[in-house]
């Protein structure tokens, strides 16, 4: 049974012109993502900026409601859950974020910021706890346990990121979905991150729904890559594959994209033309056609489906 | 990041009373509105300046005695002018007190609940907003305040004259949480969607810890800037109304019963100028003061600042 299953699920956001007008369209974010994630695993979600990668995050740890579909944990539907049942569960899959600045409060201190998660659940029965609790999620992340009393404003990007690291790890999780945790920070604070977040996942089983528009993160970080456009799943399978052989003509651009360390290659860069087409109204047939350098007649009328090409390699391009 | 633990920290609040310590003109002001303030508690242990005292002479010039003159009863203007300022500032004081209230409590509300709620707060808002307010405190006042002092006298009739402060207070106060539900609204909506308060979220953290813990102390920077800027206005409308005579009546006296007595003294042939200079010079003076105490309280919180 995987660790976190989801089954078509669908985040619509009603567009409202205002306060009592009825919604003119809907936002179809995430239209009928189906994935799953084993324990101890890192699974990367990949695609450009509003292809939904973040909703499909924030619905799966609950920051949002699930328009439709299915988001079982361990085989229990979370869905359903609602107050402290929910709040319970909540233990079980924790988030970090992508700005380091604005993901800490800059009212409280480190150890408060990390020990209102101990807080909440109940976890450490009083102060000393507490606070040889901050002092070893501090060090488990590679900072000083005496960092617990300053404020955010004193550390730099990469400390901060590790201190969310922290705060998400206090509550001893089994999923940490991860919203571009490394893309603001520097490259050589990038890699140190991406390394403790390997770490932590050898030695707690931690697995990991890494979300980042950086393929080349993904690939280096994920067991198996997710391809997102326009709020569906267009490919995904095994990292090596999907970043060896892609299919579809989508991951093939954004491949061809990543710079290569290398002056006498030949690859060819694909320039999409056009813009994202707009999720309010997605064009019919396959939603990347508009812009797919190979698109045929019937991309245009017929969508493809996400079909298997072999076991765990899966591709939503009529021609593949 | 130096780490020896012997270092202090401090916090950003911290920080920022700092910074405002080095604002000139801010300290200074405080200096100022604190004399100010002192004086108007003191003095009219003294004298309320309600009778007259000493020669009893009207219209007598600033002397070493009198230090701002007298008036057309003999009366201090000096003591006066310091009982005027302790009904003033007190009037906005009590003003400001309601627009923290409900002003803060409205904007969070509105802000974190969002959506149809947030929409229907905030038209409410707009709605009185568009009344003209001096005109809605008239009305407030003359069609309300025969029916509650008949009230009050028949219950208590020694709070009878408390009935027209009252009315400042609640009418003045009606008006002054408008800018406040908006500034803090505004500032929450900004708020409730930053990652910090999504974390808190994803750790299961209820409402209330989110408001209490996470919101709340990052308004109160802009509130308390707010706040010194709302006195100052709620001090100006007061003596405005009284100016009018709809505020406070004699033989009680605010700063703005004071200027009009002073200007209707004002003819061809004579003008006594301390009438309107003490009380003039101690209204402008005051709000200033107060204003230049909110810029620095502006730039001290100023998140950029950070």
């Amino acid at each position: 049974m995987p660790l976190l299953e989801v089954e078509h699920l669908r985040v619509h956001f009603p567009v409202k012109p205002g306060l009592f007008a009825r919604p003119r369209g809907h936002v179809r974010a995430v239209d009928d993502v189906s994935f799953a994630v084993e324990a101890g695993e890192t699974v990367g979600l990949v695609g450009e900026s509003g292809c939904g990668k973040t909703t499909v995050g924030r619905a799966v740890v609950r920051l949002l409601e699930p328009t439709g579909g299915s988001i079982r944990f361990a085989g229990e539907d979370l869905t359903a859950l609602r107050g402290a049942a929910l709040r319970e569960r909540r233990r079980q899959f924790q988030m970090i974020f992508q700005d380091p600045f604005s993901s800490l409060n800059p009212r409280l201190t480190v150890g408060d910021s990390i020990g209102e998660a101990l807080d909440i659940h109940r976890l450490a029965a009083d102060r000393t706890e507490r606070r040889r609790r901050i002092g070893e999620l501090l060090a488990s992340v590679g900072l000083d346990p005496a960092a617990a009393d300053r404020y955010p404003h004193e550390f730099s990007g990469g400390q901060r990121q590790r201190i969310g690291i922290a705060r998400a790890l206090a509550v001893e999780p089994r999923l940490i979905v991860g919203d571009e945790p490394v893309s603001a920070l520097d490259v050589s604070v990038q890699a140190q991150v991406v390394n403790l977040l390997q770490d932590l996942q050898r030695e707690r089983g931690l697995a990991y729904l890494f979300i980042s528009h950086d393929l080349a993160v993904v690939e280096h970080l994920s067991h198996r890559i997710l391809v997102m456009y326009l709020g569906r799943i267009v490919e995904s399978g095994p990292a090596a594959d999907v970043c060896g052989t892609p299919k579809h003509p989508y991951t093939q651009a954004l491949l061809s994209a990543v710079p290569v360390v290398d002056p006498d290659s030949k690859r060819s860069r694909i320039v999409l033309s056009g813009d994202v087409p707009s999720p309010i109204q997605p064009p019919a047939g396959c939603p990347f056609h508009p812009r797919c350098p190979v698109a045929e007649a019937r991309c245009r009328t017929e969508v493809p489906p996400l079909h298997s090409l072999e076991p765990g390699r899966q591709v939503a391009c009529h021609l593949a | 990041m130096p780490s020896s633990p012997a270092t202090w920290s401090r916090s950003p609040r911290q920080r920022a009373w700092r910074r405002l310590w080095t604002h000139r003109p801010a300290l200074i002001s405080a200096v100022f509105l604190g004399l100010v303030l002192g004086l108007a508690l003191a003095v009219p242990l003294f004298s309320d300046g309600t009778r007259s005292h000493g020669s009893g002479e009207a219209f007598a010039e600033p002397t070493w005695t009198h230090w701002f003159g007298t008036d057309v009863h003999g009366r201090d203007v000096f003591a006066r002018t310091f009982a005027g300022t302790r009904i003033s500032l007190l009037v906005g004081a009590v003003g400001t007190a309601v627009s923290l209230v409900i002003g803060v409590s409205w904007g969070l509300v509105a802000g974190y609940a969002g959506g149809r709620t947030d929409g229907v707060m905030m038209r409410f808002v707009d709605v009185l907003y568009s009344l003209p307010s001096v005109v809605f405190v008239i009305v407030l006042i003359t069609t309300m305040e025969g029916y509650v002092k008949g009230l009050l006298g028949s219950v208590a009739p020694a709070l009878e004259p408390a009935a027209r402060l009252t009315f400042l207070f609640v009418g003045l106060g009606a008006v002054s949480w408008l800018t406040m539900a908006r500034i803090v609204r505004g500032q929450v909506l900004s708020l409730r969607t930053r990652p910090f308060v999504l974390a808190s979220q994803a750790l299961g953290a209820g409402p209330v810890r989110i408001l209490f813990r996470h919101i709340l102390p990052n308004v109160t920077g802009l509130v308390i800037v707010y706040l010194t800027l709302t006195v100052p206005a709620v001090v100006l409308y007061e003596s405005f109304l009284s100016f009018l005579g709809l505020g406070i009546q004699p033989p009680q006296a605010s700063l703005g019963t004071l200027l009009a007595e002073g200007a209707a003294q004002i003819n061809p042939l004579r003008v006594r100028w301390w009438l309107i200079a003490g009380p003039g010079g101690v209204l402008a003076l005051t709000l200033l003061a107060l204003n230049f105490l909110g810029d620095g309280l502006r730039d001290a919180f100023d998140p950029k600042a950070e």
